[in-house]
């Protein structure tokens, strides 16, 4: 499962990135399938992106939304937001564990042989602040003197931002090096901090900072597709505990708001409590129990 | 007579085809709205904040 996980992630990783001639136009996609939301976090300034990011979208809109209202033009999220939610609804963080180019990239990162090391549970509640206020209140509240917003998350915190389109960008077109300042060495120590980290831990910016997972995890409990835990059969012997690339502890919290349904803990556990239900319906049949593997000497 | 322990009722979930349809509404109403061509016109643009210099 582990090796189609990777071939999926590779898929909608080149699937959001499909624009290869910018090396020669020097510049982003600019073509009608931008108006399709990417499904992870993907900057829509990256020169390879064929789709839009929704945590971008959502952020120009709320920053725009005084002028656009004077405008008589009711741009206002709806299309962004639902969107996401359609998304949400049907996978939830599924998308996290399977559609995402930098969790993809996390992951890769964190194959770097090193020491390991946990991520303390309570900072995942970072990332519901910035949800709450990088993408919506300062966007829509904190406004120039002409009414406008601006892209907090994009402009001050989005890591996947200055790997795909800052970096890229400057190499590309050279007359924006000139421009550089303190808010790219920011950017660029953000990335660095979260690279270093992602090396040393499992997915920390999934786990710690990004509001688009943040948006995802809160239809946990309501998602079309997700993992249910037999307890007639769990034994509660904490093997998914081991293997959980979020820290779940999935006997414990079947519903966990940070779990990607990578499907890790299903292989892990030796009883088969662990499946995939949609809407309710088992996938594919209880497989029945599987012994552990345990040997005699 | 003994229950087949393996039998398990199925219950069909409603809350996610709530979701699913409340959001389907909402990205409705916003496409009645023209709001795809604003976020078109935004994602063919290079954003300056998101690479870090706007
Ligand atoms: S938490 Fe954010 S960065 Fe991580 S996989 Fe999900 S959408 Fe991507
Ligand atoms: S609980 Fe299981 S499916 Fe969810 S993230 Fe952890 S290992 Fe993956």
């Amino acid at each position: 499962m582990e090796f189609i996980r990777k071939w999926v992630q590779a898929l909608f990783f080149l699937i959001t990135n499909g624009y290869w001639s910018f090396p020669v136009s020097r510049g982003i996609y600019q073509g009608p399938l931008k108006v399709i939301c990417s499904p992870g976090l993907n900057c829509y300034s990256c020169p390879a992106a064929t789709s839009y990011c929704p945590l971008g979208a959502l952020q120009q809109l709320m920053g725009g939304i005084r002028l656009a209202l004077e405008n008589g033009q009711f741009y206002v999220g709806f299309y962004v937001i639902g969107a996401m939610g359609i998304l949400g609804s049907f996978v939830g963080r599924m998308i996290c564990g399977w559609a995402c180019p930098f969790g993809l990239f996390q992951e890769l990162l964190h194959k770097i042989p090193s020491p390991k090391f946990g991520i303390w549970r309570p900072l995942r509640f970072i990332k519901y602040a910035m949800l709450l206020f990088m993408v919506v209140l300062l966007p829509l509240f904190a406004v120039d003197a002409f009414g406008f917003g601006q892209t907090w998350f994009c402009k001050y915190i989005c890591p996947a931002g200055t790997l795909e389109a800052g970096l890229p960008m400057i190499i590309l077109q050279p007359g924006l090096r000139a421009s550089l300042g303190l808010l790219f060495l920011n950017k660029l120590v953000i990335l660095v901090f979260f690279i270093g980290w992602a090396v040393l831990a499992s997915r920390p910016f999934c786990r710690t900072a990004c509001p688009l997972g943040a948006f995802y995890a809160l239809f946990s409990k309501i998602k079309l597709v997700k993992l249910r835990l037999d307890t007639d059969r769990c034994t509660n012997c904490e093997a998914c505990h081991d293997v959980c690339p979020m820290g779940v502890h999935f006997n414990e919290s079947p519903e966990d708001m940070e779990c990607i349904s990578c499907l890790a803990c299903t292989k892990a556990c030796n009883f088969n409590a662990i499946s995939l239900e949609i809407g309710g319906v088992p996938l594919a049949g209880q497989a029945p129990y599987k012994p552990p593997n345990v040997q005699l000497e | 007579m003994k229950k087949n322990k393996n039998t398990r009722k199925v219950t069909i979930r409603k809350a996610p085809f709530i979701a699913i349809f409340i959001f389907f509404v909402l990205g409705a109403v916003g496409i009645s709205l023209g709001e795809p061509s604003r976020v078109l016109e935004q994602a063919t643009q290079i954003c300056l904040s998101c690479i870090g210099i706007g």
